[in-house]
């Protein structure tokens, strides 16, 4: 990340602040994450029993089946999942799941897409992320 | 149309397309907002504009008793269900919707959601959808709108990652059971890409590439694959590439399958407990199989063994007798759900055998079920013999 700043493209927009967590490989949220716990649950997942809860989520993209919309939503609806995802790649499956949460209950969770090398340089620490309707900056608060 | 509008826009298209059919799997329960989202478009007075199935829901309706989850999940599970049929689904709870007679034409858009229907559907009928999951399969439904985005433009269905099969013996490229182990491999490797697999041989059947994409589609995010000589696509490999070069290549070995294969089990336990087939939902060919592998002989007491499938091929399987010899060897026939997105298998210790890279990848987080992969063979021989049978033959080297 150029000294504490990125841009992306939003996939939705909000605005969110908080710890942010890297997972290494992709997660399915349908079977792999609790959205009662919030927790990874996915055994085969390197970061299994990780919890996503009010973090920023950083990670490549989702995996698997096209149910993780409804896990993500459900999580939002309920606080347990993440304040925010940064993809390295698009994700219409979680980008829609975070759409119906806040049609359905004005909880925002916004999506944003980042670069290789910008997403590559995310580590842990606190992260802003402003997402409008079509950019979106993250930054780490000064 | 807002939800519509919103994928399309983060999908970068800048035009929407219309669709001929849609597929809905927001019908199983996830959670409060599942019913939520349901009742919010039934009470808007929405009905889908296009032909629409219905992927599984939690219940077996036809036997709600075989249900052992938590009352009021399972009375929320029915009303979701209910809530699609009024919005005008019909009420087809199968995820293997191309088994169904009325199926998509080759280069037709169409809006499937469920990762293993998606991949068929582009893969093997040569209809174009994208990886479409929960609310905006209905969201589709009722606006017979997608974007025009991912893999409904040709150039995105170009295969990208090569898999060779020329290492791997003949003998076991016939067997079914090489081909959900196959998927695994491809979905691990390939991830996000269009595979291209070179070296299937021409008499690939529907349900091993039905297994195969089921399976890449659980460990990796595959919603197409060509299959050269065999899916309609790649009538050559250059063809599968779209003239370009592939990105990456892979040798296939016996060794790299085997080690899938074994990655496929988590139970250690020697006690079989249960069998589990027909994931995706078994189609009327599977059920052959299995009446000729039970050959008669009966389910030993204390195995339960249960087949999924769509009530399209139950009514078949019915109408030539199956069902009742199915039953009278011990065997339950389940539709409208799968028992590993629901409870149903009664508790016990011991291992749950199946033939499917699918079930195996997602039941132990789901059910809390130890797996044991294996070929149907395997799973009919063990259920008989009530204890765990491998056959040793099966595969090469070992």
């Amino acid at each position: 990340m150029n000294e504490d700043r990125a841009e992306g493209r939003t996939l939705v927009p909000g605005w969110a602040s908080g710890a942010a967590i890297v997972l290494e490989e992709p997660l399915s949220f349908w079977g792999g994450f609790d959205p009662v716990t919030g927790a990874v649950v996915d055994p085969n997942h390197p970061q299994a029993g990780a919890v996503l809860t009010n973090r920023v989520l950083v990670l490549p993209s989702g995996r698997g089946s096209s149910s993780s919309s409804s896990v993500l939503a459900e999580a939002i609806r309920r606080g347990t999942g993440p304040r925010a995802l940064l993809l390295r790649h698009p994700d219409p499956i979680l980008a829609v799941g975070a759409m119906v949460a806040a049609e359905l209950y004005g909880r925002s969770c916004p999506v944003v897409v980042l670069g290789a090398e910008d997403h590559d340089a995310l580590g842990e620490g606190v992260l802003e992320v402003e997402a409008g309707p079509h950019r979106a900056v993250v930054r780490t608060p000064s | 149309m807002r939800i519509v509008l919103g994928l399309a826009r983060a999908m970068g298209a800048d035009r929407l397309l219309d669709v001929r059919s849609a597929h809905v799997d927001g019908c199983l329960y996830q959670g409060q907002v599942s019913l939520d989202f349901a009742e919010r478009l039934v009470d808007g007075g929405a009905r889908v504009a296009i032909p629409t199935t219905l992927n599984v829901g939690a219940l077996d309706l036809l036997h709600p008793e075989r249900y052992r989850g938590d009352h009021e999940a399972g009375e929320r599970g029915r009303r979701l269900m209910e809530a699609y049929v009024s919005l005008g689904c019909r009420p087809t709870w199968t995820c293997a919707p191309y088994q169904l007679p009325a199926r998509p034409s080759f280069g037709e858009h169409v809006a499937w959601a469920e990762s293993n229907a998606i991949v068929f559907a582009n893969s093997v009928l040569g209809a174009r959808t994208e990886r479409y999951g929960d609310f905006i399969d209905i969201c589709a439904a009722i606006t017979g709108r997608a974007p025009d985005a991912g893999l409904h433009r040709a150039e995105k269905r170009r295969g990208e990652i090569v898999f060779r099969m020329s290492g791997v013996p003949e003998r076991l490229l016939r067997e079914d059971v090489l081909f959900p182990v196959l998927g695994h491999l491809v979905g691990k490797r390939a991830g996000t890409m269009v595979p291209v697999l070179e070296g299937l041989p021409p008499a690939t059947t529907e349900d091993q590439l039905k297994a195969l994409g089921a399976a890449a589609a659980s460990s990796g995010s595959v919603a197409l694959f060509h299959a050269v000589g065999v899916t309609p696509e790649a009538p050559s490999l250059y063809a599968a590439l779209g003239g370009r070069r592939p990105g990456h290549e892979v040798e296939v070995t016996t060794r790299d399958l085997v080690r899938v294969r074994d990655s496929l089990s988590t139970g250690t336990s020697s006690r079989l407990r249960a069998v589990s087939i027909g994931t995706p939902h078994a189609s009327l060919a599977e059920f052959e199989k299995l009446i000729h592998l039970l050959a008669e002989s009966r389910v030993r007491a204390g195995v339960e063994f249960f087949v999924s499938t769509g009530r399209h091929i139950l009514r078949q399987i019915e109408d030539r007798g199956w069902l009742l010899a199915l039953e009278e060897a011990g065997v339950r026939v389940v539709t409208d759900t799968c028992t590993y997105v629901t409870p149903m298998i009664p508790p016990g210790t011991g291992v749950v055998m199946t033939n499917s890279a699918k079930w195996a990848h997602y039941a132990p987080a789901n059910i809390g079920a130890e797996v044991l992969f294996a070929s149907t063979a395997e799973c009919v021989r063990s259920a008989v013999l009530g204890t765990i049978w491998r056959d040793p033959e099966l595969w090469p080297g070992e």
